[in-house]
């Protein structure tokens, strides 16, 4: 079931395209990456997500009905380029902008305490932020994000001024949240928070969706079949020869920690476990798993692919 | 409206409790009140003392350097140059050379001091030898100085408005020119200063990108509405406890004060030689009836002024003036980056307000001019023209035409800003022109 569902939407600037008919499904309870180079779109898809602009074309549906002013205040969206008022308490500012929310004071202040708590924050309350670290900042930052439960959070480049340490506690969040049924939208150029995090993409460049689906489907789509065998002793020339008379066609040989890794692509006519057979005689295997392209590689090669398509139509 | 509630609340408190605000709260009735005591203070203690050596070679003038309690004058019987040698060597503040004439009375004089003499001392040597060298020459002509001290004449005009009801107003138009300057200025210095303030506000949001977190709560419209209210209030709470402060130091200062002291100079102080008690009664007399009559003139053109009138219009004057020039700033900070791009845009919003002043200049001369009349109808200029006016007198149907066309004003400058000011805090990295900015006005959001 769909949370927000995108259909068709365009909208210029003057002469500029900035999203070219673009349909979305985001499911409820799941984490949607959305990708794309800088200048693709994003941000206009966001704001128009957020009601700060409208679509020239198209329509936005919140669980189902027209999006409207009333289902803003079960969003949360944590800007890309995000601040606070550096001049201003730490737990004052929170207070105004969840008070901002439609929270009430009371309200605002208890789950406030909770997450500055659960953060570790609780001593800097009563600090203006330009007080705080940079990592505090965005926590800070977070938290205000969050703090009125929103059923569709936003987040664009959560990870961005985080170490590491932050960033694996701001993840762990996010999992959280979607265990507790909030669906998420996560715009970010780390592939690899992509890869762990989202179950779904949308690849949009030039104003235009170019790619989405399920993580999985999306990565097994790209998949060129080739599998990586990792085995203790190097195999001999003779040996190979005959594999790949077999059709097994090997691709690379790496030599790491004194294992010796093959990869090799498999023909459309032989399974992953034919592969195995033919090399268990000759050695102890010690690892064997599908070699996935990443999703930086997809990503990089979509973007390629269509920018060709734009100059040569 | 709940959130533009809340945000006037921050707007608001967040200055509030400023130390800047606290201090220009304090100093600023201070100052005003400042204005009004210092001059009567000052003359009440004096200045500091100052010894002059007289040399009066021709003899007709010494008898009357008579010392004060500013001027203590000492004659001197030495030559010039010997004179002069003892003149460094003593601790005087100057020597006055009076060189003696065969034909004529003197008419020059020289003043030695160490360094440049007060613009008051040589004032008042020069008085002392022009009434004498004049009482001479009548003298010398047959004419009893006390015949021509009977002759001369001060002409007092006592300004009376008549209604046509036939009812009668003592109008002071020394007071109302002073009234009137001095509430056009404060609008022209508030106006600027609040409208800089929320200009600066709306910067600051979008530099330090909170506009983009604050966006998805409230509608641009209620952000900036709320950032002027909220700027608006601070500036009228400010005006209020200016005013009540104000009224405080004057009223404190003037009880504490002796009457007279504050209405006349103290008689002056003969030391070294009496005058003849006829004598001092005729100076200090002449000198008191003019003094007393100025200073009591303008008490009563105060006590005619119909204070609630001016204080209510300079509150709308001043609230109106500054919604309609604090949205054009709104928009303006909304359009740049940082404070250092605004002059492009500043230009067009100051040279109304800089014109109004130099307009409530004229409007002095002639309240009820057509210049007058219509600058302080058009929005743009009468919050500080209709101030400068009110003293004067104003019919009501003119202070009516121009609330209503004020209002108007900051109705359509609000709509105006808050079409740009939607763009424009979300756009970033553009140097933005005024063709831009038509462009934004024009965007469908």
């Amino acid at each position: 079931m769909s949370i927000l569902s995108i259909k068709e939407v365009s909208k210029r600037y003057g002469q500029f395209q900035a999203l070219d008919n673009v349909n979305l499904e985001i499911q409820r309870g799941s984490i949607f990456g959305l990708l794309g180079p800088n200048g693709a779109g994003k941000t206009t898809l966001i704001r128009i997500i957020n009601k700060i602009i409208a679509p020239d074309e198209g329509n936005v549906f919140y669980e189902g009905q027209p999006l409207s002013s009333r289902f803003i205040s079960q969003m949360g969206y944590l800007p890309e380029e995000r601040g606070l008022y550096k001049k201003m308490k730490a737990g004052e500012q929170a207070l105004y902008l969840a008070r901002l929310k439609g929270l009430s004071n009371d309200g605002a202040l208890k789950e406030l305490k909770f997450w500055f708590t659960r953060f570790q924050i609780q001593d800097w309350w009563n600090r203006k932020v330009e007080e705080l670290s940079k990592g505090m900042q965005q926590k800070l930052q977070f938290i205000v994000t969050v703090v009125h439960k929103p059923r569709l959070l936003i987040l664009d480049e959560p990870f961005s001024g985080f170490d590491p340490i932050n960033t694996d506690l701001i993840k762990k969040e996010i999992l959280r949240l979607k265990s507790e049924g909030t669906t998420i939208v996560l715009s970010t150029h780390d592939m690899g928070s992509v890869e762990e995090l989202c179950d779904n993409i949308a690849l949009i460049n030039q104003a235009k969706v170019v790619l989405q689906g399920a993580v999985h489907e999306i990565r097994s789509g790209y998949s060129k079949n080739l599998f990586e065998v990792s085995v203790q002793r190097e195999l001999e020339t003779q040996e190979l020869s005959t594999m790949n008379k077999d059709s097994f066609e090997l691709i690379n040989i790496t030599h790491q920690n004194g294992h010796y890794i093959y990869t090799f692509a498999l023909g459309a006519a032989h399974s992953p476990n034919q592969l195995l057979q033919r090399i268990m005689p000759y050695t102890e295997i010690l690892e064997f798993r599908e070699k996935l392209p990443s999703m930086h590689d997809i990503f990089v090669s979509a973007v390629k692919q269509q920018s060709l398509n734009t100059i040569i139509p | 409206m709940k959130n533009t509630w809340i945000i006037i609340q921050r707007e608001y408190l967040t200055r509030v409790r400023k130390k800047s605000f606290i201090i220009m709260t304090i100093v600023g009735p201070i100052l005003l009140a400042g204005l009004w005591i210092l001059p009567i203070y000052i003359s009440s203690l004096g200045q500091g003392k100052k010894v002059v050596q007289v040399l009066d070679e021709s003899g007709l003038f010494i008898d009357k350097f008579i010392s004060t309690e500013n001027v203590y004058f000492i004659p001197v019987l030495l030559r010039l140059e010997e004179a002069k040698q003892a003149f460094l060597a003593s601790n005087d503040d100057a020597l006055l050379y009076i060189p003696r004439t065969e034909l004529n009375f003197p008419v020059t004089a020289v003043l030695f001091s160490r360094s440049q003499p007060g613009v008051d001392l040589k004032a008042s040597v020069r008085d002392i030898m022009r009434r004498q060298a004049e009482a001479l020459k009548l003298k010398a002509k047959g004419i009893d100085p006390e015949v021509l001290n009977t002759i001369k004449t001060r002409i007092l005009i006592h300004a009376i408005k008549l209604s046509k009801d036939g009812t009668e107003e003592k109008t002071s138009i020394e007071i109302s020119t002073a009234l009137g300057l001095l509430g056009g200025f404060f609008i022209y210095f508030l106006i600027f200063m609040f409208g800089a303030q929320v200009m600066r506000g709306v910067i600051e949001e979008k530099t330090s990108r909170i506009v983009e977190v604050i966006i998805t709560s409230v509608k641009p419209f209620q952000l900036m509405a709320g950032k002027i209210i909220g700027v608006g209030l601070v500036g009228l709470t400010q005006f209020l406890i200016w005013v009540v402060f104000t009224g405080v130091l004057i009223l404190g200062f003037q009880a504490t004060q002796p009457q007279e002291n504050s209405l006349s100079k103290n008689p002056p102080i003969t030391t070294q030689k009496v005058l003849t008690p006829q004598q001092m009664q005729l100076i200090s007399e002449a000198e008191q009836d003019q003094d007393k009559s100025i200073i009591q003139e303008a008490f009563e053109g105060i006590r005619q002024v119909n204070f609630p009138l001016v204080l209510s219009a300079f509150a709308f004057f001043f609230l109106g003036g500054y919604l309609l020039y604090a949205a054009l700033y709104a928009a303006i900070g909304s359009a740049v980056e940082s404070e250092t791009d605004t002059q492009q845009f500043m230009l067009p919003v100051t040279i109304p307000l800089i014109l109004s002043f130099i307009i409530a200049t004229y409007v002095i001369n002639d309240p009820n001019s057509s210049t007058a009349i219509w600058f302080s109808i058009i929005p743009l200029t009468s919050p500080v023209v209709m101030m400068v006016r009110i003293p004067f007198g104003v019919p009501w149907w003119h202070l009516a035409l121009s609330m209503i066309f004020l209002v108007v004003g900051f109705v359509f400058t609000t709509w105006l800003a808050s079409r740009i000011y939607r763009t424009g805090i979300l756009m970033y990295g553009k140097k933005v022109s005024w063709s831009e900015l038509i462009r934004w006005f024009r965007y469908q959001l």
